[in-house]
């Protein structure tokens, strides 16, 4: 394991013990421009809005209680033109004004939707995600091919630099929300779609899936790490690495149970011969701060437990239970712990 | 009164015609991991030495669920069976779609030519898919050549189409092919 | 109380040697065979409200399983498959078998008795329409029982409930569900939009319709133009899971967005189906307890109308995190806002109408306060759903929740449960005990406040849709565990609503005919009103012909057997010609076997349409085949008119 990676691995922990407190997934605290710019939208639709209602509601209870009778008395049949002028200019001025609200609320939506379409794209990261049932596949792309790497479910970007999303859809419907970044947008199987994102303080911002997927669409969630430039490069280049190479006969025997069981049915480990896509990208799997996708920390125990049955913390997901004895799964658990 | 027996005779009926689809919709999640196990009773044909009744075969247990053909079938791609079956009309490995099968078509053949691997190119797959999820391909195999119900079988899939859905296919009868002819079968 | 003396009829519409004047209005068959032949439009609307109210508890039973599910983080009550399948139940209980069906009922039951007539029209298609919606509701339980239920949401997006993803036969219930309550839908609605055009009383013009026929008449048109777009698109979905066309497959030409635009050019329009009645409601309900005339009538009938007009052009709201163009986007904010401005002008009506009357508190009107709260604070929010950017961040999250439940609980329920308080003398001749009524609202309104306030933060706060459990460290759970409690307050009180009708339908106060002393046509019935409901068909010539003596005279002389009807001309509502209905009969509810046998059997196989047309033809034959009796009675009736022209041409003439 490389000094980088253990520095990697050592921040990971940092990280984790900082997302064992709520980790951010909040509309409410933005974290870049595009979540900013709603936030502030949102206040002023807010404040309005709740001066409308207050108003509106006093005005309704109001004219119940104030005049309230006991009795059904007689009906009042006709209605002295002084007063049916002076509720008529009354109505129509309280239409008037709401109809004046509204415009504000319309101009100010479409002020901000025109910020939000013309942030800077300038040395922006490109990143393909395609939603999976049920977990996130990142590809970060790159103008050199050799410097593509994917990933999975957690997804590291540089602070101050505008992220660009390419989404697919690998099965139906999903949708990529970090609200703390940014608002929503749909993956649909046979579009590609385009998502915007810049996050302008470090932090690790939580997001779910957005669209109704199937059974583990509770479970279908993403971090997004802001690192600081010159962490962001250190990252950037060990996941860029292949897989580590086993350095004791334990790892060496784990990653042979890797290549020859079911795991490599499904999953990739970079410079191994288990190179299926069906799966997430294992190849720096102990650098992740959770498992399936952000169901699990990611701890020895937990992968453990997770390997021997998914279904007991995601019932309905796609990875089958494995019954491996002790001495197939002990060296398995070791070798995937030196994938920084 | 006449009218309320024939209402509850009326729901009873409902209710029997509909308890099949308790079978065909259930999902099981938990299924119990299990080590690879040796198919006993697999015979290729009636004949028996010493005379008496052939063994029973292995049922599949999984042939009248929709969710475990539906898995079957994205295993099959996942697991990259298309790779030589292509979607079943076959390429370098014989078609799976058609009435011909070399090793047998009962769910315990299929089963062991999953997991034993077969001549001329089948791997083994024991040790490496999990055996529920082998029954799952053996049903969904056999769901390409119309074995299955056809409320159970899946239906088109959301890509190119490349052969009838599943649900479409008519009922094949099973013919034995020798292992020689079955080699000028592409 | 102002009850009047109906007037003398005038002679002008009496004709001389008239023997048709029959003592006695319809009768109703008694029994076994009477329930299932009826084509009373009261009785098969008390069966459409029973039916739908008995789906609102069902859908509810499933929603506090869903709220005892998310009272903690990490909960397993239920696991995800069976939570899928309850909140789609849910939604769509509510949606397609109660919500709609339900105010449909209400116009089904009160429309003819407002504009004074003796049936609705097309009395035996309604009574198929009911059975065709009860069969449908049978069906999609007894498939959740079973396990088959459907398990993609009520909207049933594709791919998810399309034939690669969703397996099984549990998205095909579904589908065929919809085609049950649309063609239920369609029929009720065909009925409505007659009787109100055709079959009004003499004198009540086009400006003198009450406004919850309004209402109603705006919500028919709107399920006439919206729901065969639903149709359209799940009748694709079975084809594409049944037969394998390719509607929603991308790699073959087909779009998974086609789904969502074809559902919510209806689901846009649906909500609103279900709150402009509630709007009617409202407009029945205040002018009476306020004591005066509805301020603005023109304005309320122009926002109603405009109102329905407008919801077909705001569907895109659903979508707006899809990938359309951002321009596309941006019209559907402006149009989403701009609906708010009819809505406006009848909240500031009413306001107006309370301000200046003498308003009497009693639990109709507490429910109208309710409405007040709940219905504009909704509508607030979904000012701020109308906004795309806003949007992207509260779309498919608990804010959405919300913000649904705001608005139809506040605009359609709310003022359900007034029109229940108001109008149940009228249904059963007895009144609804007021301190349970009291009790009930209060718990309502608490209850329904504590469940869904907390939601709105909820979703901004990050918690999505559509989950069966979160995680510990989100720190959702307090919120989650406060709705749980307002949702057992709401039980408490729905439960506490069935007691008092319990406990009045046995001891509760008699009402007479008008206990409220109000002003639309309904209330100069006794109640319940008989079957065939009046005798003589009221002659109006005002807005609120109950306050201000505005019954001038009286039709008589149609027939009971067969049935006649007086029909009016559309604007004016000036007498047309008399009209025999048609008379009780098993057919309908024949058809409506014959149709939903065709119907569950095409979820199976396509031959099940092609076979099973060939029952459904025979019985429409054997509905529509004329019987020589009843044109016997018919052609009995028309003796000519006018003995005086024939006598005046010198001629005997014989019948």
């Amino acid at each position: 394991m490389t000094r980088g990676g253990a520095a990697l691995g050592a921040c990971a922990a940092l990280y984790a013990a900082a997302a064992g407190a709520a980790p951010a997934q909040t509309a409410l605290d933005p974290a870049g421009p595009q979540a900013a710019h709603i936030h502030t939208l949102w206040h002023l639709m807010l404040w309005m809005c709740t001066i409308v209602f207050v108003l509106v509601v006093a005005a309704a209870w109001l004219a119940v209680l104030r005049r309230r009778r006991q009795a059904l008395e007689t009906p009042q049949l006709h209605e002295s033109p002084a007063q049916s002028r002076r509720l008529t200019r009354v109505v129509a001025t309280a239409v008037a004004v709401s109809g004046f609200g509204l415009i504000v609320l319309v101009v100010a939506s479409v002020a901000t939707d025109r910020v939000l379409a013309r942030m800077p794209h300038d040395e922006a990261l490109h990143i393909e995600l395609t939603g999976h049932q049920w977990w996130w596949e990142a590809v970060y792309d790159n103008a050199d091919p050799s410097k593509v790497f994917s990933t999975a479910n957690e997804l590291h970007i540089p602070v101050g630099r505008p992220v660009i999303f390419t989404l697919k859809s690998n099965d139906v419907i999903h949708s990529l929300w970090v609200p703390n970044l940014h608002g929503k947008k749909d993956l649909i199987p046979g579009r590609v779609a385009t998502a915007e994102m810049r996050a302008d303080q470090p932090g690790i911002y939580r997001g779910q899936c957005a669209e109704f997927c199937g059974y583990q669409h509770a479970w279908m969630g993403l971090l997004v790490v802001a690192d600081p430039p010159d962490r962001y490069t250190a990252w950037e280049d060990q996941q860029r690495k292949p897989g580590a190479e086993p350095s004791d006969p334990q790892a060496v025997a784990g990653r042979a149970v890797f290549e020859s069981t079911t795991c490599a049915m499904c999953h990739t480990i970079e410079g191994t011969l288990a190179n299926a896509k069906a799966g997430p990208d294992l190849t720096h799997i102990a650098s992740r701060m959770t498992i399936g996708s952000v169901a699990l920390d990611n701890t020895p125990s937990n992968r453990a437990a997770w390997i021997a049955d998914p279904q007991q913390f995601k019932p309905g997901s796609n990875m089958p239970a494995h019954n491996l004895p002790p001495e197939t799964l002990g060296p398995l658990l070791h070798y995937l712990d030196t994938l920084q | 009164m006449n009218a309320r027996r024939a209402i509850a005779c009326a729901c009873a009926t409902a209710l029997v015609a509909l308890l099949p689809a308790c079978e065909r919709e259930r999902r099981d999640f938990h299924q119990p991991p299990s080590a690879s196990t040796v198919v006993k009773s697999l015979r290729m044909s009636e004949i028996t030495p010493g005379g008496g009744d052939a063994p029973p075969q292995a049922a599949n247990p999984l042939e009248e669920n929709a969710y475990a053909v539906s898995e079957g079938k994205r295993l099959f791609s996942w697991y990259n069976c298309n790779g030589c079956h292509a979607d079943g009309g076959g390429g370098s490995g014989p078609a799976l779609m058609d009435d011909v099968w070399i090793y047998g078509s009962a769910p315990a053949n299929v089963f062991a030519t999953i997991v034993q691997g077969r001549p001329n190119g089948m791997p083994s797959f024991g040790g490496r898919i999990p055996e529920n999820q082998v029954w799952q391909l053996v049903a969904y195999v056999r769901s390409l050549s119309g074995q299955v119900s056809k409320n159970t079988a899946p239906s088109r899939n959301d890509a190119l189409m490349t052969k009838p859905a599943e649900n479409r296919m008519d009922k094949a009868t099973p013919v034995q092919a020798t292992p020689s002819s079955a080699s000028e079968h592409p | 109380m102002t009850a009047r003396a109906i007037g003398e009829a005038d002679g002008a519409f009496e004709r001389p040697g008239d023997e048709r004047d029959s003592a006695e209005i319809p009768r109703e068959r008694g029994g076994i065979m009477g329930f299932l032949t009826t084509v009373d439009h009261k009785r098969i609307g008390v069966r459409f409200i029973v039916t739908a109210f008995v789906l609102f508890l069902f859908a509810g039973v499933l929603a506090a399983l869903m709220r005892l599910q998310l009272a903690v983080p990490e909960n397993n009550l239920i696991g995800p498959d069976r939570y899928n399948q309850i909140f789609t139940m849910h939604g769509t209980t509510m949606m397609f078998l109660f919500a709609v069906p339900i105010m449909e009922a209400m116009a089904l039951y009160f429309v003819p008795l407002m504009v004074g007539t003796r049936n609705i029209a097309f009395p035996r298609m309604n009574a198929y329409a009911f059975w065709v919606y009860l069969f449908g509701g049978v069906m999609i339980y007894t498939a959740f029982i079973l396990d088959v239920g459907p398990d993609a949401g009520w909207f049933s997006y594709v791919p998810l409930a399309g034939p690669e993803y969703g397996v099984g036969k549990r998205s095909d219930f579904w589908a065929q569900l919809i085609t049950f309550t649309e063609v239920s839908g369609l029929l009720v609605a065909v009925s409505v939009i007659t009787t109100v055009f055709k079959q009004r009383a003499p004198g009540m013009t086009i400006e003198r319709i009450p406004l919850f026929v309004w209402a109603m008449l705006a919500t028919m048109f709107m399920i006439l133009f919206a729901m065969p777009a639903v149709m359209v698109g799940s009748t694709s979905l079975i084809l594409d899971r049944l037969v394998g066309t390719h509607f929603f497959n991308p790699a073959e030409g087909g779009d998974a967005l086609l789904w969502q635009h074809l559902f919510w050019f209806f689901g846009h329009p649906e909500v609103y189906m279900i709150f402009v009645p509630g709007l009617g409601i409202v407009s029945a309900i205040v002018p009476v307890f306020a004591r005066r005339k509805q301020f603005g009538y023109p304005a309320m009938v122009v926002s109603l109308i405009a109102t329905a007009f407008l919801s077909f052009g705001l569907w895109v709201h659903h979508m707006f995190a899809t990938a359309i163009p951002d321009m596309g986007k941006g019209f559907f904010t402006a149009a989403s806002m701009v609906i708010a401005v009819p809505t406006a002008v009848q909240l500031f009506c009413w306001i107006a109408t309370l301000w200046t009357g003498r308003p009497a508190l009693r639990v109709p009107l507490w429910y109208i306060l309710g409405f007040f709260f709940i219905l504009v604070l909704g509508g607030l929010t979904g000012l701020m759903l109308a906004s795309v950017p806003l949007d992207l961040q509260i779309h498919d999250t608990f804010f959405v929740v919300a913000h649904l439940h705001y608005v139809l609980i506040g605009g359609a329920v709310f003022p359900l449960f007034g029109g229940f308080y108001y109008w149940f003398p009228k249904f059963t001749g007895r009144m609804l005990s007021e301190r349970l009524g009291l009790w009930n609202f209060w718990l309502f309104f608490i209850g329904f406040n504590v469940a869904f306030f907390p939601m709105h933060i909820l979703g901004l706060e990050g918690m999505p849709r559509r989950v069966y459990t979160y995680s510990a460290a989100m720190g959702w759970g307090t919120l989650n565990l406060i709705s749980t409690l307002g949702a057992v307050t709401i039980v408490i009180s729905v439960a506490l609503f069935l007691v008092n009708v319990a406990r009045s339908l046995r001891s509760g106060a008699p009402a007479g005919a008008n206990p409220w002393d109000a002003d639309t046509l309904e209330w100069r019935l006794p109640s319940p009103p008989a079957p065939g409901n009046t005798q003589g068909i009221p002659v109006v010539n005002s807005r609120t012909p109950l306050w201000d003596d505005g019954i001038v005279g009286e039709v008589r002389g149609l027939a009971s057997s067969p049935p006649e009807v007086l029909v009016t001309s559309g604007l004016d509502a000036h007498p047309d010609h008399r009209m025999a209905f048609p008379t009780p009969t098993i057919w309908p509810l024949v058809a409506a076997i014959a149709t939903t046998a065709l119907f569950i059997g095409s979820i199976f196989t396509p031959w099940a349409v092609v076979w099973g047309a060939i029952p459904v033809t025979i019985a429409m034959i054997a509905w529509f085949w004329p019987s020589h009796a009843e044109t016997r009675r018919h052609r009995a009736l028309e003796k000519p008119p006018f003995a005086e022209i024939a006598k005046a041409r010198g001629e005997e003439r014989t019948a």
